[in-house]
């Protein structure tokens, strides 16, 4: 039976085969399953695409045409205590653009079995979530006599991050230069070094110590733990894929960002490619449209085959067209022409547009066939040459 | 010595068959070298075997089947610049004066409207070509510059140049050992990641030069350069002229010009500076007539009269001795002129306008923008044997078929070839003239020559018709049409129908084509065009026909379906009614189906078994309705459930995606044709109209409601109470008043439901509403509910309305109120009416969702424009790869297993149908 299978490894996609090997009853006997083989193969022949197919303008029509009934609006999910995500067309929008900062960074954090129940869920939130030192205060003032600022510290909000205040002033001397920072239990006192600091420095400075980072995983700004079925996870706005994955307590396998950018960086292009294909889906499917995912793929596929993420904008894939006029045709031309002119390019006329123009046969579809037919009468004339 | 401009097309068009050469010695466009030369022979050789085989008059030599042979192809097109001598010798006259007529009208001799540039008058004959209008393509001319221009196009390149290059030696800013090095590495960024990228890389190239303020080669201190834009160069506060700047791309050596992506053998970086002007040719330029016999030149004219009229003036002064300021001031004249010749909207500079105040379109702004020439004019193509009127339903056509009005098809012609064996039947057309119906309009000779028939000359043409000729005949029933509606966002959105003429003056159309199209018969109009050789016939039938679009390529399920009236119809029919046999009878053959075989003979036959007389026998089918209950067809026979959009309509159900993969297109079509039709006949037997009665309700049921309501009020009141006194609890990233909202809004929500559901349990399941509602064809309960019983809340943006006066929504609310009336919440049904409140907060939101579909069109429509142009040259290669234009393999297989989704089923290739078949 395996060697039944491993015969049509070539002859038959992998999802198909692994289709039919979940479906057939175990007890197939061997002749009805290579007759299920054969008959698989006959209809996938059948169902397979024609060559000179222009299957890039149906994925694109799939896309575009559909894009008139999406909605504009992010929607907030009523009465649900969710996130709220950039949904719709914007968000097909941003990802098809290949922004590099998106609008609403998001991040799903499953968590390790140990860790799921419930149990100090909110402390691990909060260990996740970057805290910068204002967080920790529970007051902040300046001493103008003595040129000196002191900080309350909030002892709560400490142990949540694990913090006591030795660290928390050795954190600050490492940000601060120029300061004596003197430590006394639950407050810290900072002294300028140089006599004459005017007021201003010292108000400028209060503003920035407040903003130092203290602990947490950078670039995350909310957390919001959720039970779904019956574990919690940690949602998060903001990410930090790279960081994250550091963290023991996370479930590496399940762990969900819809940064593309981050993803191409962290684990390479093919996996961004698939993220592409998921957050697009993600959006149709919640827009109650029906696209093929195969369209999506190409789309993703194109973005993605130079091993950068590459928007559909005229300086993405379009700016990589070989043709001159194919480039010009999109947007901004003079600019295409100007540089042509330059590095005296040649337009091999290979593509659509540019055959349009010049009015002549475009090489897709029916036009890639180049097969003459000789007519009678020429068969004859020619006959009679010889 | 300069050069010129990009070279536009005109210059494709010339290099096209060769590779491009750029030193060609006559650039003059030549007229094309003429088919019949290559012709000659095959002509001959065909008028010979004529003779010997054919038995038809001798008299026509030319077989009009040549000439639809192509003959040549254009291949690739070469960009360039145009180097100054290049300039001088392809241009064909010396231009001097700004003068365009003399006295007579008749053009100057070396004026602007020379006729060696061309000619654009009746009558006149070129001076270069001897051709007369329209023959002549228009040859350029050059002017001299009395001082060198800059080419504003060039700025950035000629500012990265100056900028790090040296100012005595010409030599780039980089030691010798290290140039090899960025020359390899540009070469390489080119091949890996392709040309825009080499362009990005040269740009960074370049600024890693200019910092660099040593010469390697001779150790001269470099300068800071600054452009002063539009088109001053300052070194250290001392102004480069074009003459200084000229000189020092001069100095540049060809090996350099790589660094800056300058490929030597067309461009050098001095070309840039221009010394002589191409003058378009007048083709390009043409001056119009007015009524008044006035003429009005063109923009470009315009603007050429300005540089020619400066540049004279500075010539003078020059040859004068004229002081140097005002020289100066020429010479910027003359550059601004020139500068607004090329481009129109350069930033920093007014734009050139006409005396009435309205800026010139000059050449930029001829290429540029949708309206420009690309996109306009080359990639927008406009087309002959067209119609366009309003449309209107007849569920009586096929559903591959298309009205078309009379008045229509007598305007639209399809050329047939005169044959021996046709001539007696074209005669027919030709004896009816162009003015009663079936007749022609035209016939065209064997040379190409197109014959108008009328009245007076019918008798003469009939005479004169030979085989070879072609008669263009009025459109006929069953000819094939491309039918379009606007926007074609689709495959689906341009299909080949059946004509069928019908009087009257729209198109006539089945309403289940409706979907694909995104039609409706609220004043749309449609595109009809006729194809008018046989290849592009046959391309109509095979590729486009109604019958092949049936399976959406977007997800593999039929958009052609049941819609409306025939989907209540045959709900109607397999759910609720019994005909007696005769009746049966007459309604099945109403639709055209004349075997009754299948129907009991029995004296009542049930809905379902009509339903069945237009399935055939060997179909079988299980599936779902909308309500989710059993539907199975066996052998033909609907056995359980009833019809409704879940198996008739587009884009759901199996139903017809089963059909379509067992008995093929073609009889997938007729099924449907049939069932459509039984359904609209269905109801124009058994009625189906909406009495307002349909939303009353009983007094307990409105009792019901009423308590509902009152709960939910009750209760938000009871929330804000608690939100006021401070005892809500947030939700966990939510403020408090979030979280008030929030549980507001899902409050009036459910009890918005819970009217719904009232209104469910005490309607009549058999009401027309009712009715509609459940099979899909139009409306759902929330509508009824709506109408019925309550509104409920207006949302914007996801929130109740908080818009209006300060801290109130409207004034007859007091501040700070948060109660459900207050923010959006209508209680009422439309039945009972609305209150002013009620009402204003519907128009709020109603207008909302206008401003939310006004934006979305284009930006949708942008993103689609770009996807289209990003992958409309992706294909599938013989090996089923799929590569862009450049042969750049994108997918080693469409989709990961090369499944076409129209040959799919919703995607997916049905496996357990295979296994269960193999036995």
């Amino acid at each position: 039976m395996e060697n039944l299978y491993k015969e049509y490894d070539d002859l038959l996609p992998k999802s198909i085969l692994d289709e039919i090997k979940e479906k057939v009853p175990s007890s197939i006997s061997q002749t009805r399953l290579k007759k299920i083989l054969e008959a698989s193969h006959k209809e996938w022949n059948e169902s397979r695409v024609d060559p000179g197919e222009c299957v890039g303008l149906v994925s694109a029509e799939s896309i575009g045409e559909p894009g008139t009934q999406m909605t504009l609006n992010t929607f907030h999910f009523a009465g649900v205590a969710e996130m709220n995500v950039t949904m719709g067309l914007p968000r097909i929008i941003e990802i098809l653009d290949g922004r590099s900062h998106i609008s609403t960074p998001m991040m799903e954090i499953y968590l390790k079995k140990s860790h799921s129940k419930g149990t100090d869920i909110r402390k691990i939130a909060q260990s996740v979530k970057e805290s910068r030192l204002k967080d920790i205060l529970s007051g902040i003032s300046i001493n103008v006599a003595e040129n000196t600022i002191s900080l309350e510290l909030n002892n709560e909000g400490m142990k949540e991050l694990d913090l006591i205040p030795s660290k928390v002033a050795a954190i600050l001397g490492k940000s601060i230069k120029g300061w004596n920072i003197k430590n006394e239990r639950e407050s810290i006192t900072l002294k300028a070094r140089s006599k004459d600091e005017s007021i201003n420095e010292i108000y400028k400075m209060k503003e920035k110590i407040k903003e130092i980072y203290v602990g947490g995983v950078k670039g995350i700004n909310q957390v919001l733990p959720v039970k779904r079925d019956d574990e919690f996870v940690i949602l998060t706005f903001g990410t930090n894929l790279k960081e994250i994955l550091k963290l023991d307590f996370v479930d590496h396998s399940r762990l969900r960002t819809n940064d593309i950018h981050e993803i191409r960086n962290v684990l390479g292009i093919e996996a961004a490619r698939q993220a592409i294909i998921n957050e697009v889906y993600k959006v149709i499917e919640n827009q109650g449209l029906n696209v093929d995912i195969r369209h999506i793929m190409l789309v993703a596929d194109t973005m993605c085959t130079t091993g950068n993420i590459k928007g559909i904008t005229r300086y993405g894939v379009v700016s990589d067209k070989s043709s001159v006029l194919a480039r010009a045709s999109f947007e901004t031309p003079v600019k295409h022409i100007i540089s042509a002119s330059l590095s005296g390019e040649i337009d091999p006329l290979k593509s659509v547009v540019e055959n349009v123009m010049i009015n002549q046969q475009v090489p897709i579809g029916t036009g890639v066939i180049k097969l003459m037919m000789q007519s009678k009468k020429e068969l004859k004339s020619s006959d009679k040459k010889d | 010595m300069a050069e010129k401009k990009k070279k536009q097309k005109k210059e494709g068009t010339e290099e096209t068959s060769e590779a491009p050469e750029q030193e060609s010695s006559d650039n003059v466009v030549a007229p094309p070298v003429s088919p019949e030369e290559m012709l000659g022979e095959d002509l001959a050789a065909e008028g010979e075997k004529k003779e010997e085989t054919s038995e038809a008059p001798k008299k026509s030599k030319i077989d009009v089947s040549d000439q639809i042979y192509a003959y040549k192809r254009v291949d690739t097109i070469g960009f360039g610049m145009f180097s100054p001598k290049l300039v001088k010798k392809m241009a064909s006259a010396k231009i001097v004066t700004p003068e365009l007529y003399d006295k007579e009208g008749y053009p100057v001799d070396g004026g602007l409207m020379d006729i060696r540039l061309g000619v654009i008058d009746p009558g006149l004959k070129c001076k270069t070509c001897g051709s007369k209008l329209k023959e002549c393509p228009g040859h350029f001319g050059y002017i001299e510059l009395a001082r060198p221009i800059i080419h504003i196009k060039y700025i950035p390149l000629i500012y990265s140049i100056l900028k790090s290059t040296c100012r005595e030696c010409g030599r780039v800013l980089v030691p010798k050992n290290k140039i090899g090095k960025f020359v390899s590495l540009l070469a390489q960024t080119a091949e890996e990641e392709g040309e825009s990228a080499k362009r990005k890389k040269i740009s960074s190239v370049v600024s890693e030069m200019k910092s660099i303020n040593k010469c390697p080669w001779c150790r001269a201190r470099q300068q800071k350069i600054i452009l002063e834009k539009p088109t001053t160069f300052m070194e250290n506060d001392r102004r480069l002229t074009p003459i200084d700047i000229r000189t020092r791309l001069e100095k540049i050596p060809d090996d350099d010009c790589a660094l800056f992506g300058i490929n030597s053998k067309i461009a050098r970086p001095e070309w840039a500076v221009l010394t002589v002007l191409a003058i378009p040719p007048v083709t390009m330029r043409p001056s119009i007539t007015l009524e008044s016999g006035e003429r009005s030149e063109d923009d470009l004219t315009h603007k050429l009269g300005d540089i020619v009229r400066i540049n004279q003036r500075l010539f003078e002064n020059i040859n004068a001795g004229a002081p140097e300021i005002i020289i100066e001031d020429l010479w910027d004249l003359l550059q601004y002129h020139v500068t607004t010749f090329f481009d129109n909207n350069v930033a920093q500079l007014p734009p050139a306008r006409h005396r009435s105040g309205q800026p010139l379109k000059t050449i930029t702004e001829r290429i540029k923008s949708k309206e420009g020439r690309i996109r306009y004019n080359l990639a927008g193509k406009r087309t002959n044997f067209s119609a366009r009127t309003v449309i209107s339903p007849d569920p009586r056509l096929e559903i591959d078929e298309v009205g078309v009005p009379e008045t229509v098809a007598m305007k639209l012609t399809v050329p047939e070839l005169v044959t021996p064996w046709n001539m007696a039947y074209l005669r027919r057309y030709l004896e009816k003239g162009p003015a009663s119906y079936p007749g022609a309009n035209y016939i065209v000779r064997p040379d190409g020559k197109k014959k108008k028939i009328t009245d007076e000359t019918k008798e003469q043409i009939i005479e004169e018709i030979q085989p070879g000729y072609s008669v263009e005949r009025h459109l006929l029933d069953g000819d094939v049409a491309i039918f379009n509606r606007q926007p074609s966002l689709h495959r689906m959105s341009m299909m080949c129908h059946r004509v069928k003429v019908l009087p009257f003056n729209t198109f006539r159309l089945s309403p289940a084509v409706c979907a694909p199209y995104n039609a409706d018969f609220d004043g749309d109009e449609m595109n009809l065009h006729i194809p008018q050789t046989e290849e592009a016939r046959a391309e109509a039938e095979i590729l486009m026909e109604v019958e092949t679009q049936l399976i959406s390529p977007r997800y593999g399920l039929s958009i052609i379906g049941c819609v409306q009236d025939s989907i209540s119809g045959n709900y109607v029919l397999t759910k609720l009614l019994n005909f007696t046999r005769d009746d049966a009878i007459s309604l099945l053959f109403d639709c055209g189906i004349t075997d009754f075989s299948s129907l009991p003979r029995k004296a009542s036959v049930s809905g379902k078994e009509i339903f069945s007389a237009t399935l055939p026998n060997d179909f079988s089918f299980e599936g779902t309705t909308l309500s989710g209950e059993k539907v199975i067809i066996k052998e033909g026979k609907l056995i359980e459930g009833y019809m409704d959009k879940n198996n008739l309509g587009e884009g759901s159900g199996l139903l017809l995606r089963n059909m379509h993969k067992r008995y093929g297109a073609r009889e997938t079509i007729r099924i449907l044709g049939n069932i459509f039709k039984l359904g609209t006949k269905v109801l124009q037997r058994f009625g189906l109209s909406v009495p307002i009665s349909d939303t009353d309700l009983p007094e307990d049921a409105r009792m019901r409601i009423r308590e509902i309501l009152d709960k939910a009020d009750k209760d938000a009141a009871d929330l804000v109470v608690q939100y006021r006194e401070g005892h809500l609890e947030a939700f966990p990233g939510r403020s408090v008043a979030e979280t008030l909202e929030l549980r507001i809004l899902e409050l009036l929500n459910k009890a918005r439901n819970e009217t719904g559901k009232v209104v469910v349990e005490h309607c009549d399941k058999n009401t027309s509403t009712l009715i509609m509602a459940l099979s899909g064809a139009r409306g759902n309960l929330l509508n009824l509910a709506q109408m019925a019983a309550c509104v409920g809340q207006q949302a914007m943006r996801g929130k109740r309305i908080e818009k209006g006066y300060t801290d109130t929504t409207l004034s007859v609310f007091k501040k700070n109120d948060l109660s459900p009336e207050a923010r959006g919440f209508i209680r009422a049904g439309f039945k009972s009416g609305l209150t002013p409140a009620e009402f204003f907060f519907m128009g709020m939101t109603g207008r909302d969702s206008l401003m939310d579909t006004a934006l979305r069109t284009p930006k949708s429509g942008y993103l689609y424009r770009r996807l289209a142009n990003a992958m409309q040259d992706l294909k599938v290669e013989y090996d089923y790869t799929v590569r862009d234009s450049g042969r750049n393999i994108i997918q080693f297989m469409f989709g990961e297993d090369g499944v076409d989704v129209s040959r799919s089923e919703n995607g997916r290739i049905n496996i357990q149908r295979i296994i269960d078949s193999v036995k």
